[in-house]
């Protein structure tokens, strides 16, 4: 009985650690940033190089903070789905341009619609490595006290939109 | 027909080698010491883009930024921890091809041990049973 029962029941093992395996997404790597302050920056804003923005600006209020590129394919599908959210919601949406070219970025925004209040150049992506940035578009919600406390890496699509981010903003927003 | 064909592919593989090396800028030190930590430390970061390459195998542009980030490091006589928890600071454990042992790494590191001893155990099993069975 042994003989054939354990084969199958390894066999039966190795297909649950599969299954579990296969619904896991190896891009996704939890970030040690949760529920740490939000890295200090003070970058050139993208439309205006000589104003700059800083860390501090972000605060006070719950914010999202989104990485994005002109070069980068992904952020073509966001971003619709960000232009929707400005315009349905009251949220505060950043943009932190990375690595890009300045002209490229401005007429990507101009073609696409601009969702963001500001958006600060990052143009060696400094501030991307303080942030931990391996896979654009990434978007960061930061709390009033400027404490990131979720982090979305890759393309939100409308569904996570209502259902992760939108609800976790009204989350914080009732936070003192 | 092979020395033609071998002609024609040479050159194009050597183009090709050439741009996957030609964003490396040759990088220097001021003493062979700060050369090998330098060396040593990009074979002991995974690179986040390309995740089974070390940070000295990627060509990512992000390999490419951190190399650089840990040349500064190195060049301002920055020891090995340091260096490492700056990464991991900003990127996780995952960073780290040799993670430090934790809850959540437990597996990782005697998970191989734990299948190496349900295999004995399996094998002294089934050796026993045919002993047994003569």
């Amino acid at each position: 009985m042994i003989r054939y029962l354990l084969p199958l029941t390894i066999f039966l093992g190795i297909t649950v650690l599969f299954i579990y395996g296969l619904q896991n997404d190896p891009r996704y790597i939890p970030s040690p940033l949760i529920n740490q302050s939000a890295p200090e920056f003070n970058l050139p804003t993208l439309h205006e190089p000589e104003l700059n923005i800083k860390m501090d600006t972000l605060k006070g209020k719950v914010s999202l903070l989104n990485v994005w590129a002109s070069w980068c394919a992904a952020c073509r599908i966001e971003h619709p789905i960000l232009n929707n959210a400005v315009r349905n919601y009251d949220i505060k949406l950043y943009g932190l341009n990375y690595k890009d070219s300045r002209s490229e970025a401005l007429i990507w925004l101009k073609d696409l619609g601009n969702p963001y209040i500001e958006s600060a150049y990052d143009k060696d992506g400094v501030v991307g490595i303080d942030y931990g940035v391996y896979g654009v578009p990434e978007t960061f919600i930061i709390d009033k006290q400027g404490i990131i406390r979720y982090k979305h890496i890759g393309p939100i699509n409308n569904e996570q939109f209502d259902n992760i981010i939108m609800p976790m903003i009204r989350n914080l927003e009732e936070e003192k | 027909m092979n020395k033609r064909f071998m002609s024609i592919l040479i050159p194009i593989l050597f183009f090709y080698a050439q741009n996957c090396f030609t964003n490396d800028e040759p990088v220097k030190f001021k003493n062979i010491l700060q050369e090998e930590q330098y060396y040593n430390l990009l074979e002991e970061v995974r690179c986040l883009v390309c995740q089974n390459q070390s940070l000295a195998d990627s060509n990512a542009p992000l390999a490419q930024d951190l190399r650089n980030e840990i040349y500064e490091m190195v060049n301002s006589k920055k020891n090995n921890n340091e260096i490492l928890d700056f990464l991991v600071k900003r990127y996780g454990d995952f960073v780290l091809y040799r993670p430090p042992l934790k809850k959540n790494t437990w597996l990782l590191w005697f998970g191989p041990f734990l299948i190496l001893i349900i295999a004995i155990s399996i094998g002294i099993i089934v050796i026993k049973k045919q002993i047994g069975d003569k």
